[in-house]
């Protein structure tokens, strides 16, 4: 499903005194099969953002298009359990969206609530386990009873079990220890290609962003502040500077070296490994020419 | 001779008797005016050990001493005054109607005075870049806003020891940095004690001394560079090193000799600026 944003405006306490825009302005088109980030500083607005994709919140004004869903500010889809079937929503805070007993019952409840049958739901539960680095001694625990990274496991399976057409992700490795970062990002992004899914992920990770998306959005105070392929807008220090974002890692060393050394090495997405040897390279060729 | 001002002895402790044991004879030190980073997988026992510490549990073996006296049902109020802490998610710890009411709160209890407490307040929340918040009710705020707000709260009170448990998790790279130098600058102020929980690798770098925790053990204690030298096993054990620890690495196997364990930029540039000016 491909998703649209038509001159969206959102107003949190609209009509009172305490009215605030979060979100004024914003277009933008997402293809059914991208994988988009979405970046911007704190209360930039990407949260009030990603909510109007399964109907959480509507726009103040402006439209937003979900596939074959429309929703404004006066005119909601009569059929909105089935948006929330098709799209899958992992929250910033994972106690946000956890609420059974058990971590089992917790993730059977999407696809129970949307009429999978309890043999399936088994069976999906026993693929997602250990796809989100669980250990099946936790489905009888309550959710509550669980370290951060392991609540934020079982938010992220619960979604995945629902089998969404989007997915979207918002900071989904907050709190997962370094291994868990990668690993359920290299999940997220095979699934992303196997079930060819639309993928929204919220991130403040650059280095994500650059790896996995193929276009990315970066909102200020709202509004659009820049979009398109993440090599041409994720290399433009000064401009992220202005809105307090910085290029990934990588390329800010590169961007240090070359200041240091007047060799440039440009950012392809190469690997730490291909890095090495290009760093290796340029020196001993500039070696050589002294 | 540094003032130990947290002490584990031989803790151990698990959530009910017929529960796994969760953190499996653990003893450490913390002195006055250290920064310590605690980190380890999920789960691992890291946010239990930091509630043993404020005496919101209590373990089953061992002693806790904070500042000389032993954690127990009855110190725990004098302790809770003295050991200021963020917790995972900030929600969990808000308790005012307004932001400026949350940060007010830990100083009511402390019995600050009416004066002093506005300019704390002032103080703390400019210090977050949340001061135009006042009068938000915290939840309706951002994700990252609410962790700067659980931050200011914590700063206003100014306690002996500061716990952050992944407080700065929701902040961006810019933001993270930020606040952690306005953190720092504190606790060089104060000479408190500064334990922070982190995943985020470029954090730890800056703690004086870093706790690994692997399965409810100490798996080492260490400085960041001594610890961030085990790069294989840190990853066995779920961990990683900085992106600049792996890079000093690979141009090592590419035949340029870093021998320096560099851990941040200027440190990688300084090594490789050495080797250019001998080619
Ligand atoms: N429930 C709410 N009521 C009123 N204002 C809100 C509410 N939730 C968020 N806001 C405000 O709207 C703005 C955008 O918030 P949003 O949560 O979308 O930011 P964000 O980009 O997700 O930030 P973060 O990176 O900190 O999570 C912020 O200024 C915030 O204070
Ligand atoms: N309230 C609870 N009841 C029972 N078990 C718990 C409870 N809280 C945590 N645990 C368990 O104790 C162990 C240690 O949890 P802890 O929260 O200390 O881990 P952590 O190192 O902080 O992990 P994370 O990085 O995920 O936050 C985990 O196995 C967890 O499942
Ligand atoms: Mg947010
Ligand atoms: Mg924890």
């Amino acid at each position: 499903m491909d998703i649209t944003f038509k001159n969206v405006d959102y107003i949190y306490q609209e009509n009172s005194p305490f009215a605030h825009k979060a979100i004024e302005n914003l277009s933008f088109h997402i293809p059914s099969g991208s994988f988009v980030a979405v970046i911007g500083h704190t209360g930039s607005g990407k949260s009030t953002l990603i909510q109007h994709l399964n109907g959480l919140i509507r726009p103040s004004n402006g439209e937003v298009h979900i596939g074959d869903f429309r929703l404004t500010n006066d005119d909601k889809p009569k059929n909105m359990k089935e948006l929330r079937s098709r799209v899958g929503v992992v929250f910033q805070y994972p106690e946000h969206q956890l609420f059974e007993e058990t971590v089992a019952k917790d993730i059977a409840f999407g696809p129970e609530n949307f009429g999978v049958y309890k043999r399936d739901i088994e069976k999906r539960i026993k693929e997602i386990i250990p796809a989100v680095g669980l250990s099946e001694e936790l489905l009888e625990r309550s959710p509550f009873e669980l370290s951060g990274g392991q609540m934020r496991r079982v938010a992220i399976a619960g979604v995945l079990a629902i089998k969404p057409e989007i997915l979207v992700l918002d900071e989904p490795t907050a709190g997962l220890d370094p291994r868990g970062q990668k690993e359920i990002m290299e999940m997220f992004y095979d699934l992303h290609q196997k079930e060819n899914l639309t993928t929204v992920l919220v991130t403040h990770s650059m280095e994500d962003a650059v790896k996995y998306a193929d276009h990315v959005i970066i909102l200020n105070k709202g509004t659009k502040y820049m979009e398109g392929k993440p090599e041409e807008v994720l290399t433009q220090q000064e401009a992220l500077n202005k809105v307090q974002l910085d290029v990934p890692e990588m390329i800010e060393f590169l961007y240090a070296f070359e200041k240091r050394f007047g060799l440039p090495i440009p950012f392809k997405r190469q690997s730490v490994k291909q890095l090495a040897d290009e760093i290796q390279h340029a020196m001993k060729e500039a070696g050589s020419h002294e | 001779m540094r003032e130990k001002l947290i002490e584990f002895r031989n803790v151990s402790f698990r959530y009910g008797e017929e529960e796994p044991w969760v953190l499996k004879d653990v003893s450490f030190d913390i002195y006055k005016n250290e920064w310590v980073a605690i980190i380890g997988h999920n789960g691992s026992g890291k946010s239990t050990i930091a509630k043993l510490m404020n005496g919101l549990l209590f373990p089953q073996e061992g002693e806790i001493y904070i500042n000389g006296q032993v954690v127990n049902q009855d110190t725990i109020w004098d302790i809770r005054k003295e050991v200021g802490m963020v917790f995972q998610n900030p929600d969990n710890q808000f308790v005012g109607t307004t932001v400026q009411d949350d940060v007010a709160f830990g100083m009511e209890n402390r019995g600050i005075p009416r004066d002093e407490m506005i300019r704390r307040i002032d103080e703390s929340l400019t210090a977050v870049g949340m001061q135009d918040y006042r009068l938000t009710e915290p939840h309706r705020l951002s994700g990252g806003q609410k962790q700067r707000v659980a931050i200011a709260s914590v700063l206003a009170i100014s306690p002996q020891v500061l716990i952050l448990d992944e407080a700065t998790a929701m902040l961006d790279p810019k933001g993270r940095l930020e606040i952690m130098s306005t953190v720092s600058n504190v606790q060089d102020r104060n000479e408190l004690s500064l334990i922070t929980i982190t995943h985020d690798l470029r954090e730890v770098v800056q703690a004086e001394r870093v706790i690994v925790m692997n399965e409810g053990v100490i798996w080492d204690e260490a400085k960041p560079r001594e610890i961030f030298a085990k790069k294989d096993r840190l990853r066995e054990i779920g961990l990683d090193v900085p992106f600049i620890a792996t890079l000093a690495d690979e141009l090592n196997k590419s035949g340029l000799r870093i021998s320096n364990e560099p851990l941040n930029h200027e440190e990688l540039l300084e090594d490789l600026w050495t080797l250019h000016s001998k080619m």
